[in-house]
């Protein structure tokens, strides 16, 4: 099928030209961090953790969130997703490359990565995300790649892949309960330490990710024509409103922990998150604050039915993708970093060489993304599975 | 053979490219020693030469796990029953004191370039 | 491709992926001692079956006290001085209020509210940041102390968001541009980019028989001992005064003990 990645039209060749130049350009800022470690960062002794560990965690949630159909697919027989599930789970493919990139660019001595396999430590829970992700790449490459070409010589996948199937539904959740593990069984760092962490990360995983795999499908629609089908893509916005729901309620729950106990430690990150230190703004407020508002006016559109089908959907999905990658992908670190550990504040922004190779892990995934769903596309148009 | 010259080709190509090592090593000198030079005031290291030349990185390897984990930071050696405190930077460099003739000659002659010294201070700062 | 080699070869990968994985396991289980002597521990060495700390706090008159500790300390084991929040600490200081944020009151006395109080790795017995530690490069000695191999640290500092005391620094630029050319310990090692350090409770100097570097330089300030011995200092030290310990409600049991 590889033979599907060499024709294709002159944009298709002008992206990847374009999507190689920016990794080669972020790759030097990375040889830059190599050289120099990760003080060329805006992270420092108090927030250790920064820009690269947060897209960790929300990548791992996009990775997980091919599940939301895989598993109405597989579990509930719901044949409208068929069409679509190559491309979730080849997003989750991209997905898990970029987050074993975020990590690997965010370890001061990367050279000695593999020590986490030669010493292996059971009492780390970054030993079973590392087992966890590995397994769920190689699940999905499996699975994607053989149902694949099932279809393409247009027969039943082998009955071996069912059992994979069905492992890589609970392995989906498996992985994003790791992560949320990560953070939520530290003591001492209020924001982390909720048990509701792993179902919060779960349900932000589940609305934003499909959320990012309809607005591509969308964009794919624009350049080639396939079509995932109007029932499927109707299927898909009510999981992905139903999951937002969640996620927003989740998060009223924590708030509502916080604020009424009065408990210090509970409310502070929040209070920083949200109004700054001593009446000062961070930048993150702004951001905090901005994420409300799109998380609202994401609900706004799709609650109605009429609205939710209509026009408006992608601005209701990148509403939602954006309020959600704040949420996780910038707040969750800040605020669980700040206060620190004396109760003080230290403020931390990325610098403009963090945000480089951050871009280029993602020119990486979206890299990776193209070239596995031209394979795919490829395949759909050949047998005729591109539109109804 | 489809393309049967093309190919052919390659394959003579990527031989004589895999093989180049051995054919340019033909033009070089004799491998006889990488002529490190011994301490001199010092006669007897703390086992056999044979075994250190093989074996003595991973000997560091062992002494700083006994050392740093299990708190044996004393070394009796088979040998002679001498007793050496386990230290890289303390014991070992106290005699090998010339890390240009002695760690650095070996290791370039073999291509290896263990990053020991950006923690552990070099003797005499010889650089 | 026939039916038969497409078997054959499915059937040889497997083989060889069984043997390999085999060997390596093999390879896990039994390793050798490669040194053919022995190793001991040192005669001079002082030991302990639990070593605690405690600071009379009481004795110290304001930071100026206690900055030739901090001198010994990072001057044994080159701590570097880096001008930025990227910056590396063993022993410090800072106010009540961020050292025992849980027990902050209004209204406490001016004294104690001025004081400067030392912060170092509190050697929990029960330490988040051994648990966490993907690699076992940081671990919990027999005696009790939490110690680094700096070796196979790799930098992922989730040791650092693990530690509620704030007790770890990382080595986010190389030490060896804020230390002076010639090592002000050169005895000691330095350490390199891009990995976690932190206070060892001198295990080094124990070792040695010597006290911690900043036990000795507080001139009885602080005091040192097995907390396990019931005769030890610290033991009377504790048995007969007031003392307080950071964050004690998260359970972590800190080693280091503060007479208020």
């Amino acid at each position: 099928m590889l033979e599907k990645l060499l024709t294709g039209s002159k944009t298709y060749y002008l992206w990847l030209l374009f999507l190689l130049v920016l990794i080669a350009g972020c790759g030097l800022v990375y040889l830059n961090q190599l050289q120099e470690g990760l003080g060329i960062t805006g992270m420092n002794r108090d927030v250790s953790w920064g820009l690269y560990i947060s897209q960790f965690t929300y990548f791992v949630g996009v990775a997980a969130s091919a599940v939301m159909l895989v598993l109405p697919a597989y579990f509930h027989h719901y044949k409208k997703f068929k069409r679509m599930i190559i491309f979730g789970e080849f997003m989750a493919v991209s997905a898990v490359v970029m987050c074993a990139l975020f990590i690997v660019v965010d370890l001061g001595q990367p050279q000695r990565m593999l020590n986490v396999m030669l010493h292996p430590t059971p009492n780390s829970v970054m030993f079973y995300d590392m087992l966890v992700l590995i397994g769920y790449l190689g699940l999905n490459i499996i699975i994607g790649w053989v149902t694949l070409e099932a279809e393409r010589h247009e027969i039943d996948p082998p009955k071996w892949i069912k059992p994979l199937i069905y492992i890589s539904i609970l392995w989906a959740f498996s992985i994003h309960t790791v992560t949320a593990f990560l953070y939520a069984g530290i003591p001492g760092r209020h924001y982390w330490l909720t048990a509701i962490m792993a179902a919060r990360f779960l349900s932000s995983a589940f609305c934003s990710g499909p959320a990012i795999l309809l607005l591509l499908i969308f964009l794919v629609r624009r350049l080639t024509g396939f079509d995932p089908g109007r029932d499927a893509v109707k299927t898909l916005t009510t999981i992905i409103l139903y999951a937002m729901c969640i996620n927003v309620f989740f998060y009223l729950l924590e708030i509502f922990t916080a604020f009424y106990s009065q408990i210090p430690g509970h409310m502070e990150p929040m209070l920083y998150l949200f109004s700054g230190h001593h009446g000062e703004w961070g930048w993150v407020s702004y951001w905090m604050w901005a994420a409300v508002v799109m998380a609202i006016g994401s609900l706004v559109i799709l609650i109605p039915p009429q609205w939710r089908t209509g026009p408006l959907l992608p601005l209701a999905l990148v509403l939602l993708v954006a309020a959600s990658w704040i949420d996780k992908g910038l707040g969750l670190l800040i605020g669980g970093f700040t206060p620190n550990m004396y109760e003080a504040i230290t403020p931390y922004a990325p610098t403009c060489k963090e945000i480089a190779v951050a871009l280029g892990v993602y020119a990486v995934g979206a890299l990776v993304l193209s070239l596995l769903w031209k394979i795919a596309l490829g395949v759909k148009k050949e047998v005729g599975h591109f539109s109804d | 053979m489809y393309n049967a010259k093309a190919v052919i080709a390659g394959i003579v190509i990527f031989v004589v490219l895999a093989s180049s090592p051995f054919w340019l090593g033909y033009r070089g000198k004799n491998y006889t020693s990488t002529g490190v030079v011994l301490p001199k005031d010092e006669k007897s290291c703390i086992e056999d030469t044979e075994f250190m030349r093989a074996q003595h990185m991973r000997l560091l390897n062992e002494w700083r796990d006994e050392a740093l984990r299990n708190e044996n930071r004393v070394y009796v050696s088979a040998k002679d029953g001498r007793k050496w405190t386990i230290s890289l930077q303390n014991t070992c460099v106290k005699c090998h004191n010339n890390y240009q003739e002695f760690c650095e000659k070996c290791h370039v002659a073999n291509s290896v370039y263990p990053y020991c010294w950006t923690c552990h201070i070099i003797p005499t700062e010889g650089k | 491709m026939n039916t038969s080699r497409r078997n054959f070869l499915k059937v040889a990968g497997l083989s060889a992926f069984a043997l390999t994985s085999g060997m390596a396991a093999l390879g896990g289980t039994a390793q050798a001692q490669i040194a053919p002597g022995r190793y001991e521990k040192g005669a001079k060495a002082l030991t302990a079956k639990r070593w605690a700390m405690v600071i009379d706090t009481r004795k110290f008159n304001g930071p100026e006290d206690y900055k030739p500790l901090i001198e010994a300390c990072h001057k044994v084991h080159n701590v570097p001085d880096i001008p930025t929040d990227q910056n590396i600490k063993w022993f410090w200081l800072d106010k009540y209020q961020h050292v025992f944020p849980d027990d902050m009151n209004p209204h406490l006395n001016e004294r104690t509210k001025k004081a400067s109080f030392p912060l170092l790795c509190n050697h929990c017995t029960n330490p988040p940041c051994v648990r966490v530690c993907p690699t076992q490069a940081t671990y919990k000695m027999a005696d009790g102390i939490i110690a680094m191999d700096y070796h196979r640290c790799i930098g992922c500092r989730f040791c650092m968001a693990g530690c509620p005391y704030g007790a770890r620094s990382f080595n986010f630029v190389d030490p060896r541009k804020y230390l002076p050319a010639e090592a002000p310990n050169p005895a000691y090692p330095t350490r390199m980019i891009g990995v976690v350090e932190k206070c060892t409770f001198c295990a080094e100097r124990l070792a040695e028989g010597k006290m911690p570097a900043c036990v000795e330089a507080s001139g009885g300030k602080i005091l040192f001992g097995d907390l396990e011995d019931p005769n030890s200092t610290v033991r009377q030290a504790l048995a007969a005064n007031f003392s307080i310990r950071r964050k004690p409600n998260l359970g972590t049991q800190p080693g280091v003990y503060y007479l208020i």
